[in-house]
């Protein structure tokens, strides 16, 4: 679906993108993490067709994005950081614009359904909230019937409740069989929706491959507890990883036989372990890890 | 053909939008009627001896039709333009299989639909209440000056928005370039009285060749079909200038996107 290696981008001789490998696969969420800054919009600029990059290659659904044809763009829906659609047409209207442009557009209604707009489908896109306009940018970029969706920070600034609508969407995407290439800063959705993430740092990509499998010290679990009364760091049978305000924390990397060792010395020695938890490696310990400078 | 399709319903989209928009139709389509009704009403019944003895109700019609082509086509699609773009409709746009000729066709196309529109309102005011005739052999060069008026003037709205910065700006550039120029070129009161080189001054923009043109054909003096082709001939070289400068510097993100 996607395929890029060494694109490189620079504005005023300051590199914004250098080198970056991508490989998104057909019918996958495909989750394109890192900090505001890190080159996040301009790498997907560079794939939407957008921009001209200065370096390396690229091939969306098998064409290159620097020549974008009618044909290409009709394959792909995009949705943009933010933009408004004209205030003065309907939802319908705006929808019936767009599918417009297609050669096999979905149906106004169908899409309108999808994206839970339905009761506001007469009304003027101005009158729409946050929201709601967000759910229309969506709608827009589905109306086509893509194969390829690009998604760029699809939940910014919405509601919990707003955003497990948009999960929901993006999740109903996949089983479509649509690509999906979703631009984020929150690790949960990225957990909850990619089959696959990239995390992209000062321009270069520094990890890549699905959630659950990113490397790095922090893919480890954790046990936390509070030490109990009485008992000194070295009376433990584990050797806490960090030990704050009697908060223990012990890193591991598989956690069944430690924990055993633990509880089985708690039940000997007549010892309440309260507060205990095993916390699985999260997306969010890896991204920081990844993401923050040396020192910070 | 799909294209054709397209710009079809891009100039019915373009269209609704802004017939929906309070400041487009007030600015664009209704003041140029208040402006007749109140002009032609107050000093209709003077005449201007340097214009021929043309009664001044009539010479309102040509004025204000010029400023009805000007502010339909000229004032609203810089303004729309300039909206669309820092909202980023012209960037998804972009992002689409809309072809860029149906776009700028439908645009263009939707603006002077209500150009001519509004002039024929205006033709029918001046008529029905000002007893304003349009000599019949002249209605070609009234056509002829509709035509090619809001030509350039859609290709100058195209070229101006480039060089508005944001959002905000465009209404007070806009307005800063036309309402000057709308006092000096004649459009609200002769100004055969006026000092030489500010009637000069004038005559370097298009809006006083438009108003000159329009109002040749209303002159009881004129014979003949009263086309003006010099100063047509200069309002379309605005409008090519400003088709080149579109062409070179039609912006469809906002700045630094």
């Amino acid at each position: 679906m996607i395929s890029a290696s060494g694109l490189r981008k620079s504005y005023g001789g300051v590199e914004a993108v250098k080198g970056v490998d991508l490989e998104v696969r057909a019918g996958e969420v495909f989750a394109f993490l890192g900090p505001n800054g890190a080159g996040k919009t301009t790498t997907v600029e560079i794939l939407e067709g957008y921009r001209d990059r200065d370096g390396g290659e690229a091939r969306v659904l098998g064409v290159d994005p620097v020549h974008p044809t009618r044909r290409w763009r009709s394959r792909i829906g995009i949705v943009l950081q933010s933009s408004k659609p004209d205030a003065y047409l309907t939802v319908r209207e705006t929808l019936a614009e767009y599918a417009g442009f297609y050669p096999e557009p979905r149906p106004v209604n169908e899409i309108v359904e999808r994206v839970g707009l339905a009761d506001s489908a007469d009304k003027r896109v101005g009158k729409l909230s946050g929201g709601q306009q967000r759910r229309l940018d969506v709608a827009l970029a589905l109306v086509g019937d893509p194969e390829l969706v690009f998604l760029d920070e699809p939940t910014t600034g919405f509601d919990p409740s707003a955003r497990r609508g948009a999960w929901e969407l993006i999740a109903a995407l996949r089983e479509l069989g649509k690509t999906v290439f979703l631009t984020t800063h929150y690790m949960d959705e990225a957990q909850e929706l990619a089959d696959r993430v990239a995390i992209i740092r000062d321009g270069e990509i520094v990890a890549q491959g699905p959630p659950g499998e990113l490397g790095g010290r922090s893919a480890r679990h954790r046990i936390r507890f509070l030490l109990p009364r009485g008992v000194a760091a070295a009376d433990l049978p584990l050797r806490p990883t960090d030990l704050r305000d009697r908060r223990v924390v012990i890193e591991v990397e598989r956690p069944l036989e430690p924990l055993n060792r633990l509880t089985t010395w708690a039940i000997e020695n007549g010892h309440d372990l309260t507060d205990l938890e095993v916390e699985r490696p999260s997306l969010e310990d890896v991204y920081l890890e990844l993401t923050e400078a040396p020192g910070e | 053909m799909s294209e054709l399709r397209i710009a079809m319903e891009q100039v019915r989209y373009s269209t609704i939008s802004t017939l929906r928009n309070p400041a487009a139709v007030f600015f664009g389509l209704m003041l140029p009627v208040v402006f007749l009704l109140i002009f032609a009403t107050i000093f209709g019944n003077e005449t201007i001896e340097a214009r021929g003895g043309i009664k001044t109700s009539t010479y309102y019609v040509p004025g204000l039709v010029a400023l009805g082509i000007v502010s339909t086509t000229f004032v609203n699609l810089a303004i729309t333009l300039v909206v669309l773009r820092e909202n980023r409709v012209l960037k998804r746009l972009r992002g689409t299989p809309l072809p860029v000729p149906a776009f700028i066709a439908g645009r263009a196309s939707s603006a002077f639909g209500m150009a001519i529109a509004l002039t024929v309102v205006l033709l029918a005011v001046g008529r029905l209440a000002y007893g304003v005739s349009l000599p019949g052999n002249t209605i070609p060069a009234v056509v002829l000056g509709l035509l090619v008026g809001s030509a350039a003037f859609c290709c100058l709205g195209f070229a101006v928005s480039s060089l508005i910065p944001n959002e905000d700006a465009a209404p007070a550039v806009i307005n800063a370039i036309v309402l000057p120029l709308y006092f000096i070129s004649g459009v609200f009161f002769p100004t055969d009285d006026a000092p030489a080189w500010l009637n000069n001054l004038a005559s370097v923009f298009p809006i006083k060749h438009l108003a000159e043109a329009l109002l040749n054909a209303f002159e009881p003096s004129t014979t003949g079909a009263g086309i003006e082709w010099v100063d047509l001939a200069v309002v379309a070289a605005w409008g090519l200038a400003g088709l080149v400068v579109a062409a070179l510097s039609f912006r469809w993100t906002p700045k630094g996107e």
